[in-house]
């Protein structure tokens, strides 16, 4: 099958998992033939990342996957053993820039050629390790022993008269990840906004190479915390297509009872934190008192508080009894009639709208061109949810039978993003009734052996956003290579521009109201 | 306004007890609080750092000022700034990458300090443990007082371990 009237033929992946489509890259001017297609029917760079295959197939390979109308385009280039480079993708989609960079750091991999050169920075290399080692090579051994050397990074300066800098992190004033932002102002106002990540860099990627593929999903449920459900779902479903095996329907129903209640509880947290960066503090105790709730019957229900472990290749780790199954019916119940109380109340407070109205806006073009997904990129008026059926796309089961609302809002600014998770709440809630009323029977795992050689790619619509996690399997079926995206890659540019012109004291709002993970995208 | 009031009346206070606050455990408890004040003073202020976390033992955190745990309620309360604190939260593992971020965190906190490693990465690396990217436990980049493990901690854990570092 052809996309985009590209010459580039895709085979479509084995299994019930979202619709993905595998292709080859003949060269870097068809890869970027097809970015420059998939730019101009709005479709999305949705992750990029390297391989080494010089065991099996004599060099390097570039994997990218592109979002379009009817699923995800996962396009792969060969590249060789000795100075392997590709084209620069960030002239096309920004959000290659930073992708790019990073598999540079762990692959070394490069892209050249880009429209105002190429941006030679390293990003998730501070200076643990030497510039010409790669962890993600077969041969780079275990890598202990580099001296870790303090790095200067050289960030873009902003002259001019009045301007200065006002640098901030890597550890913040709360109790949050660390990142390091670097804020060019004049007075209280935002020039430009310029983010150093990478801090919590733990070599995720190269832990999941040699383990077995159980071992793999408690690390995957470990790349994010917040989203542990949506990347083990991810990770199980990229080996149940690898290997050929589907998950039972009672799986399916239970997996999405899981991925609901995670993003309602991440969803309720956010609330609760954005009325209290506006100054409403009622806000935050109300809100934490509902996720607090949520989260003991999470451990009740599934003996963890955020459910970690939970999802396994080929199903579930446990089933619900009918008990289990009425208590998280009640719950919607009492949550929604506070849910719905709690934002007439945020609807009516004219010093918290006074504060969302206006601040940190982005729009729709902003969002295509920094391929942005999930909450944010629905808050800006598009229509992308990998749950729910649009032109073209039918989402995989249990998504199809439950016909998904994605909530939208065009304003792009805090406001819409408190206005969609309000109503994604409410739509999770009812997504939770249907799931828990309507379980299909049945086991809850099937066997997966694994398939030597073998590759897949899962998608999961997380609460922040697209996760995906691409992985192949070696010669003996254990893992070759896991590749796990998070939205944040993304999103993390496109909070730099919604704050500009915005204030310095509105930054804490506005990056509540993205809430991007630093470990997903660090990893 | 008059909504939001009506609200806070019907929640009322859905405060806890503290942890183990059930018959013969309640004194200790009440001691314990009586030696907080006795050592610290009226208040015990605590950094919290991520040095490297997936941000679960953050949402753990994060609970231990829900209402329901209410932990301002026993003087206990987070700051911005290490100079201001008397404990270091610290969550791991700690990446390279934190490392001197972390030291530098720890310098700042004023004599006497505590530090308590968070989570089962805080304490041993955890799934990570030590490689090219990871020096792996807390106690590995700084001397640490009190371990909680735990994937992640449940609050009442945290406020366990917090409790026990005081008392030393």
């Amino acid at each position: 099958m052809r996309f985009l009237g590209e010459p580039i033929e895709f085979e479509k992946q084995a299994g019930i998992g979202s619709p993905v489509w595998r292709g080859r890259a003949a060269d870097g001017a068809a890869l970027t033939a097809f970015a420059v297609a998939v730019r101009r029917a709005d479709g999305r760079l949705a992750a990029l990342w390297g391989s080494d295959e010089r065991a099996r197939a004599g060099g390097f390979r570039l994997h990218v996957v592109f979002g379009l109308d009817a699923g995800h385009a996962w396009l792969s280039l060969d590249l060789p053993a000795e100075r392997p480079a590709y084209p620069d993708l960030s002239g096309i989609f920004p959000a290659a820039g930073r992708l790019q960079r990073a598999t540079r750091d762990l692959v070394g991999i490069a892209a050249a050629g880009g429209p105002d050169g190429t941006d030679a920075r390293p990003w998730l290399r501070h200076g643990a390790w030497p510039a010409d080692w790669f962890p993600l090579r077969h041969d780079a051994g275990e890598g202990h022993g580099f001296a870790n050397a303090a790095s200067d990074y050289a960030f873009v300066r902003v002259g001019g008269e009045g301007a200065h800098e006002i640098p901030v992190g890597p550890i913040h004033a709360g109790t949050i990840e660390p990142g390091h932002f670097r804020f060019s102002v004049i007075g209280e106002r935002v020039l430009r906004l310029e983010q150093r990540l990478g801090y919590v860099h733990k070599g995720v990627e190269k832990l999941f190479i040699g383990k077995d593929l159980a071992e793999g999903v408690r690390l995957a449920g470990r790349v994010s915390g917040d989203s542990t459900c949506a990347y083990a779902w991810a990770y199980a479903s990229a080996v149940e297509a690898a290997c050929g095996a589907s998950p039972p329907p009672r799986a399916l129903g239970l997996r999405a009872l899981m991925l609901e209640r995670e993003r309602v509880a991440n969803h309720l947290g956010d609330l609760g934190a954005l009325g209290n960066d506006a100054g409403l503090a009622f806000g935050l105790s109300q809100f934490m008192r509902l996720k607090e709730d949520w989260l003991r019957l999470n451990g009740k229900s599934f003996g963890h508080r955020f459910m970690m472990d939970r999802i396994l290749p080929g199903g579930a780790a446990l089933d619900l009894e009918a008990p289990a199954l009425a208590a998280i019916v009640e719950q919607c119940d009492v949550v929604g009639r506070e849910a719905r109380a709690l934002k007439k109340i945020y609807d009516e407070h004219a010093g918290l709208q006074d504060r969302f109205l206006t601040a940190g806006a982005i729009d729709a073009a902003l969002a295509r061109e920094f391929s942005l997904t999930g909450l944010a990129a629905r808050a800006t008026g598009l229509i992308l949810d990998a749950r729910a059926h649009r032109q073209g796309y039918t989402p995989p089961p249990p998504w199809a039978m439950l016909g998904v609302r994605p909530a939208t809002d065009e304003r792009g600014d805090v406001a819409a993003r408190v206005a969609v998770r309000f109503a994604e709440i409410f739509e999770s809630l009812r997504l939770l009734r249907e799931l828990a009323v309507g379980l299909p029977a049945g086991a809850v795992c099937a066997e997966v052996p694994p398939v030597p050689g073998a590759g897949g790619l899962g998608v999961v619509e997380g609460w922040r956003g697209e996760v995906l996690v691409g992985v192949s399997l070696d010669g003996a079926g254990r893992l070759a290579r896991v590749h796990p995206h998070d939205p944040s890659w993304q999103a993390w540019p496109a909070l730099e521009h919604a704050v500009m012109q915005d204030i310095v004291p509105d930054f804490p709002l506005i990056n509540k109201s993205f809430n991007l993970s630093y470990s997903g995208h660090d990893l | 306004m008059i909504p939001m009031l009506r609200r806070i009346l019907r929640t009322g206070i859905v405060s806890e007890p503290p942890p183990e606050a059930v018959a013969e455990e309640a004194r200790e408890v009440a001691r314990l609080q009586g030696e907080i004040l006795r050592i610290l003073g009226r208040a015990l202020s605590i950094r919290q750092v991520d040095a490297g976390s997936c941000n679960g033992c953050e949402l753990e955190i994060h609970a231990l000022n829900n209402p329901y745990t209410n932990l301002e309620g026993y003087g206990i309360k987070f700051v911005a700034s290490p100079r201001h604190a008397d404990m270091l939260l610290v969550t791991g593992p700690v990446t390279k990458n934190m490392a001197h971020a972390l030291k530098a965190a720890w310098d700042c906190t004023p004599d006497p300090k505590l530090v308590l490693a968070v989570g089962d990465c805080g304490c041993t690396g955890g799934v990570f443990g030590e490689s090219y990217a990871s020096c792996g436990a807390v106690e590995k980049v700084i001397p640490v007082d009190v371990r909680v493990p735990g994937c992640p901690p449940t609050p009442l854990a945290l406020l366990r371990g917090i409790l026990a570092a005081v008392r030393r």
